[in-house]
């Protein structure tokens, strides 16, 4: 696949730190590659499986549990934290695992029923 | 490791997990290919929360483990919910996405505030926008969910003024969000911003129809990426971004698909109220529809080359889908090739109609797209409506006065002998007359669809 070097490339920026102009601008160069990536690859989607594929991206989207689990991890109560902000990110958190336990399951199951028809029958 | 090490790693983990999440929609392309999609995204989203729980920032699991338990108990009932309720599921997972990056967005900010952090222009923009997404995917999406669950009343609710009450609040929501990121210390603005985020969210759906619910959900789909995106910028991590923008442009193709179907623009979805407007269309003359009874109806299917099923909402609210199956079956048994014709918008979510006709066994190579059997409508013997109306009506493509003129229809009325199975004869949901009942060549069979359908199963076998 053509687009993977670009990834890459667009990865391999320094990390960390506060949000420079430099940085802004290395992930907006992912964003829009994502977004070009996104729309040819669910164009392609066969449109039976819209469904299943819109319960697909509600657990994909569930990556913002990241986000969630820093915020859960770090010490509750600290100085550094008080601990409203970690019972957020908790919500968060088991808010983004249900998407990703109720998306995933129930996209399985409803990929399951499709089947081609058995040989020999018309 | 030392710190350098495991933000490498963690990097390199990132990277893998994207690649296999664009895996995972690209394998989506076929039915036989699909579930090793799931897999693919599984892997992908195990390997980012092992990624994550590497950071060395992470000092204490007790609220994670606490977390994955409450996921885990609520996630997994709801995927057990019957096919019918998919879209409120999916509606209610939106809600979910909508709300984890809200707080997250807002725990963010306060957390800013309390170690009294600088923050860069950009910081604080794209906090803006995750909060706003975030809290206005959230009640949106719980209200969508509320419409399709019919908690709520799912008639369109529209009042005067209702279009410049919307765009005024969300004004004052991107201009505080502007002077906050002019003035990072008025933190005085963030809870007035979540808080028209909040209500714009209830807002915007209240005026929006049962009907228009797959392409707002397919919007709201995006809208759930698209924070996730923002949540990417704020906390300065690609595979945020990346997976955001996949889950984005799904669903901005999804709802460009359930437009297109629909001969409509988005504005117009989100701020026509396509109910209202119908409502005033023209005076109807008095006609008469043929009626025949399932004896009739068995007799003239069992003597067709092809019938053509089109189904539509009604059938999934009549839970009549296994019935369908048992027709298919007997219709097959018989010589009788026979083909669904799915309609894009048919059902209350993209791809509805497919997924309860695939539940009830019915091979997928069955189901056909409406450009693909359009061309073959003249040459079938028999068209069943089942549950379809607006769908089907043939003023769609002749009669300018009609509100769906234009939309691109199931060409049902040029099959040889046209069934209808309807309740009665009141109109569907936009209120508009369908005169295919009225056409020659139509005979309504009057009765709720899943004791038709068995009625006609019946009078085949006998």
């Amino acid at each position: 696949m053509p687009f993977i070097p670009w990834i890459l490339l667009a990865a391999s920026a320094p990390e960390g730190g506060a949000l420079t102009v430099a940085n802004f601008l290395t992930l907006l160069f992912v964003l829009m590659l994502a977004t070009f990536i996104g729309l040819e690859v669910v164009k392609n989607v066969s449109r039976l499986l819209h469904t299943p594929l819109m319960s697909l991206t509600n657990a994909i989207s569930a990556i913002a549990v990241v986000g969630s689990i820093l915020l859960a991890g770090k010490a509750a109560g600290s100085e550094e934290q008080p601990v409203i902000i970690t019972i957020m990110g908790t919500i968060a958190l088991a808010a983004s695992m249900t998407n990703i336990v109720s998306g995933f399951l129930i996209t399985d199951r409803m990929l399951k029923m499709f089947k081609k028809r058995e040989p020999g029958k018309s | 490791m030392n710190a350098d090490t495991v933000k490498i790693v963690t990097q390199l983990i990132y990277l893998v997990s994207t690649g296999l999440f664009i895996l995972s929609l690209k394998w989506m392309s076929h039915p036989s290919t699909a579930r090793r999609g799931i897999v693919s995204g599984v892997v992908a989203m195990a390997a980012a929360i092992g990624g994550t729980l590497l950071d060395p920032g992470i000092l204490t699991y007790n609220w994670i483990a606490a977390a994955v338990v409450i996921g885990c108990l609520v996630g997994v009932p709801l995927s057990w919910v019957p096919l019918t309720a998919v879209p409120q599921r999916t509606a209610l997972s939106h809600a979910f996405g909508g709300l984890a990056a809200g707080l997250v967005g807002a725990a963010e900010y306060a957390l800013w505030v309390y170690q009294k952090k600088e923050m860069t222009s950009f910081e604080t923009g794209a906090l803006v926008a995750e909060v706003i997404l975030g809290f206005l995917t959230f009640t949106g999406s719980l209200m969508a969910a509320g419409k399709l669950q019919e908690l709520i009343p799912t008639r369109p609710i529209t009042y005067k003024g209702q279009n410049a009450i919307n765009f005024s609040l969300l004004g004052v929501a991107l201009l505080s969000g502007a002077l906050l990121v002019w003035q990072p210390t008025w933190w005085g603005l963030f809870p007035l911003i979540v808080l028209i985020s909040l209500t714009f969210g209830v807002l915007l759906i209240i005026p929006i129809g049962g009907a228009d619910m797959p392409t707002v959900i397919a919007l709201l789909n995006s809208y759930a990426g698209l924070s996730a995106v923002a949540m990417g910028f704020v906390l300065d991590n690609k595979l945020l971004i990346a997976a955001g923008a996949l889950d984005g442009s799904s669903g901005l193709i999804l709802s460009i698909i359930m437009c297109k179907a629909m001969n409509r623009s988005f504005t117009n979805v989100l701020f026509g109220a396509f109910g209202q407007v119908q409502a005033a269309s023209a005076v109807i003359e008095q006609r008469t529809a043929k009626s025949a009874t399932a004896e009739d109806a068995a007799q003239i299917m069992d003597a067709a080359r092809t019938v053509i099923i089109v189904p539509g909402y009604g059938m999934a609210v009549a839970q009549a889908q296994h019935r369908v199956r048992e027709l298919y079956d007997a219709l097959t048994k018989r010589g009788v090739t026979v083909k669904f014709a799915v309609h894009p918008v048919a059902g209350r979510m993209p791809g509805h109609m497919n997924v309860l006709l695939a539940e009830a066994e019915i091979p997928y190579d069955r189901l056909v797209e409406m450009d693909e059997i359009n061309p073959e409508m003249p040459e079938a013997d028999v068209a069943l409506v089942l549950g379809a109306n607006d769908v089907v009506n043939p003023a769609a493509r002749h009669d300018k006065s009609s509100p769906i003129y234009g939309m691109p229809i199931i060409d049902a009325d040029k099959a040889k002998t046209v069934f209808v199975i309807k309740r009665s004869m009141n109109p569907g949901f936009a209120g508009i007359e369908n005169e295919l009942f009225f056409a020659d060549n139509t005979l309504m069979l009057f009765g709720d669809a899943k004791a038709m359908i068995t009625n006609l199963v019946q009078a085949l076998k006998e």
